[in-house]
């Protein structure tokens, strides 16, 4: 949920020029007067770039799109992708569904958590990972699978010794 | 040996870029189209070729485009379904990563046929990465002059964009589509009115699911009459199907629709078999949201025929003993497996995704969740079955959208098939918790029923 104090903490930084030019590509994709079609492309771009999205970085998503701050903050906390929060650098989210849990993703998740430390939703000490179970991912054959944002980097058939050889790849691209 | 309309070339390389997709015969639908045909004149092709939407529903493609309200001065709207969230479900993330070409050209050939100036493929968020292969597909066909202004030379024009969601598996629903393209949340609209009439920004607009618009592709190119020929019944053309859980071969299929499931789940063709050397114990086999069936009646219908890969095969028996085609998710589950687990997951998934407009909804799976949480967990009464039945009859019909049936259906159906599993579960709390039910007596064949 939206705290105030979590923007106090986390001050935003201003909106880069290549992420103001993305949010302008966007507005043009609808009709005249329907620029709130863009918010959710505007959100994602935005937590791209700043990993989560705080009140200050939604507010001026509002103001730049002439739309209340509420319609922007109902949208936020609706759709699951979008941080209100700051993560890990690197979130690691694994699917919990059905059908991967047939070929084993609950071990993956258990896996995650002994190898990080840290329980779902926590950031560990170093602040380089989070992890949480999300809803199928639309690549149950090739399960279990993990994604990792903003890009969504996608991770098909692991196994606990795969899903622990990406966890150290991740720590030797973060250090360099 | 099946056809392959969608995914004969989905294993050339390059396939991905539009040179290689044009010298394999592409957007040769688009030039008949816009060259040779109205726009009547498609909407009749796929009238004929007795497409039904491949999104879930089954609707009839053609006729869904024929209600389509055109009002003067009032732009329509072509919107494609690429949400495909539905747990067991991966065919079109499949289509789009690789042959991403099919669907522009789909868009295109419906856009036309619909009179859509605008076209928006609303793809769901976590696909990222598809989200920039069908980007640059769509530059790729622009560049080439299957997009923009004048297509063709044909005055036709067409712009064709893509939106991301935000993760949230109801906004697969059409109205909860459309609102959250409109930037709002996905909480679907009450209906009618329908949004042939009032869709997107209140114009007429026309979902269709990104199968069902690859599908034009082959309609246009050979004739409906062609496509029709495939198949069985009103189950024409072929079907691509989603094969996961505990099978050898998990994987994309395009199949015939009419093809025997057994011939589909044992054949080297297909799925080759259970992994593991292990019996077949359950079939979910159209996505979540459809009954689950233990693998007598998947294989054999009651009466004792062979079970067929259609839209009538897969529904024969009613919900007493069949199932649905619904969005040829399907899941197959091996003797390792235990269905309680199974169904307590699919309803943390159902309370998980409720948009929250309706109360049996909103509420009726949390309850259920809850119910199959503490079976699942050594803490159940052998009350809870009838209790899990009444939860979701109060739910089925009773809501704004189907998500609410979507959530009942998997319960209803588990418990009405594997109600000595459940009880199992709650007369052996210890022994549910550290391991499984096994196979029980439904792998065994059916007696015949004789009528
Ligand atoms: C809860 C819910 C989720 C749905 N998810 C999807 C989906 O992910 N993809 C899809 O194509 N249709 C989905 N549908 C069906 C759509 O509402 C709609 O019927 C479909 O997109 C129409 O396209 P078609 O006629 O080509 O099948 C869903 C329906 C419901 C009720
Ligand atoms: S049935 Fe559920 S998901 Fe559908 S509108 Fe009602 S509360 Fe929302
Ligand atoms: S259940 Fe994991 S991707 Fe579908």
């Amino acid at each position: 949920m939206l705290r105030v104090e979590d923007t106090q903490n986390h001050p935003t930084a201003a909106f880069s020029p290549a992420l103001l030019a993305e949010m302008a590509d966007m507005v043009s994709r609808y009709p005249e007067g329907k620029q709130k079609s863009a918010l959710l492309p505007i959100l994602h771009a935005v937590q791209a770039e700043q990993g989560w999205l705080s009140a200050e970085a939604m507010d001026k998503v509002a103001e730049y799109l002439r739309i209340e701050s509420i319609e922007v903050y109902e949208v936020a906390t609706f759709y699951t992708m979008y941080f209100l929060r700051p993560q890990g650098k690197y979130m690691l989210e694994v699917c919990r569904t059905g059908p991967c849990c047939l070929v084993g993703a609950e071990k993956i998740m258990d896996q995650i958590e002994q190898t990080l430390g840290v329980k779902e939703g926590e950031i560990t000490p170093d602040g380089l990972f989070s992890w949480r179970g999300v809803e199928c991912l639309a690549a149950c054959g090739f399960g279990p699978v993990l994604q990792i944002g903003p890009e969504y980097t996608f991770y098909e058939k692991l196994t606990p010794v795969s899903v622990n050889q990406l966890i150290s790849d991740l720590k030797v691209k973060a250090n360099n | 040996m099946g056809r392959k309309l969608l995914l004969e070339h989905i294993n050339v390389p390059g396939i991905n870029t539009y040179e290689v997709y044009r010298s394999k015969g592409g957007y040769a639908s688009v030039e008949k189209a816009l060259k040779t045909l109205s726009p009547d004149d498609v909407v009749e092709e796929v009238k004929k070729s007795g497409l039904r939407g491949r999104g879930g529903a089954g609707f009839p493609t053609g006729m869904k485009w024929s209600f389509l309200a055109k009002p003067e001065g009032v732009p329509r709207y072509l919107v494609c379904n690429a949400d495909e969230s539905e747990p067991g479900t991966f065919k079109d993330r499949y289509l789009m990563t690789y042959i991403p070409h099919l669907l522009i050209e789909g868009m295109i050939i419906a856009s036309y046929a619909l009179g859509a100036k605008t076209s928006y493929i609303y793809v769901r968020g976590e696909m990222m990465p598809q989200i920039r292969i069908l980007e640059k597909a769509i530059a790729e066909a622009k560049n080439a002059g299957f997009l923009g202004t004048n297509i063709l030379g044909t005055g036709y024009d067409l712009e064709l964009y893509v939106q991301p969601g935000g993760g949230a598996y109801i906004c697969g629903e059409e109205t909860a589509l459309i609102e959250s393209l409109e930037g709002k949340r996905g909480n679907p609209r009450i209906k009618p009115p329908f949004p042939a009439i009032a869709g997107l920004y209140g114009c007429p607009t026309v979902v269709n699911n990104v199968e069902s618009i690859a599908a034009t592709v082959p309609i246009i190119r050979d004739g409906g009459d062609e496509y029709a020929k495939i198949g069985i019944g009103r189950s024409t053309g072929t079907k691509l199907i989603s094969a996961g859980g505990n099978l050898k071969k998990p994987g994309v299929y395009e199949i015939d629709l009419g093809v025997p499931v057994e011939e589909f789940i044992y054949s080297d063709e297909y799925c080759g078999g259970i992994a593991n050397g292990k019996r077949l114990k359950a079939v979910v086999a159209g996505g979540s949201s459809v009954p689950i069936l233990p693998a007598n009646l998947i294989l054999k219908t009651a009466a004792g025929d062979a079970r067929l890969m259609s839209y009538e095969g897969l529904s024969e028996g009613g919900f007493v003993t069949g199932t649905m085609m619904g969005s040829g998710g399907f899941i197959a589950f091996d003797e390792d497996q235990c269905i309680v687990r199974n169904t307590w997951n699919f309803a943390r998934f159902y309370h998980h995704e409720s948009c929250g407009q309706c109360s049996p909804c909103r509420e009726g799976t949390g309850w259920m969740e809850k119910v199959l949480h503490r079976l699942e967990h050594g803490h159940g009464k052998l009350s809870d079955m009838d209790l899990l039945v009444d939860v979701s009859k109060k739910i089925e019909g009773n809501t704004i959208c189907p998500l609410g049936d979507a959530a009942a259906w998997p319960v209803a159906s588990a418990i009405r098939h594997f109600r000595d599993e459940f009880e199992w579960h709650v007369t052996n709390p210890q022994a549910a918790v550290a391991g499984n039910f096994g196979l029980a007596h439904y792998a065994d064949p059916l007696t015949p029923v004789v009528a």
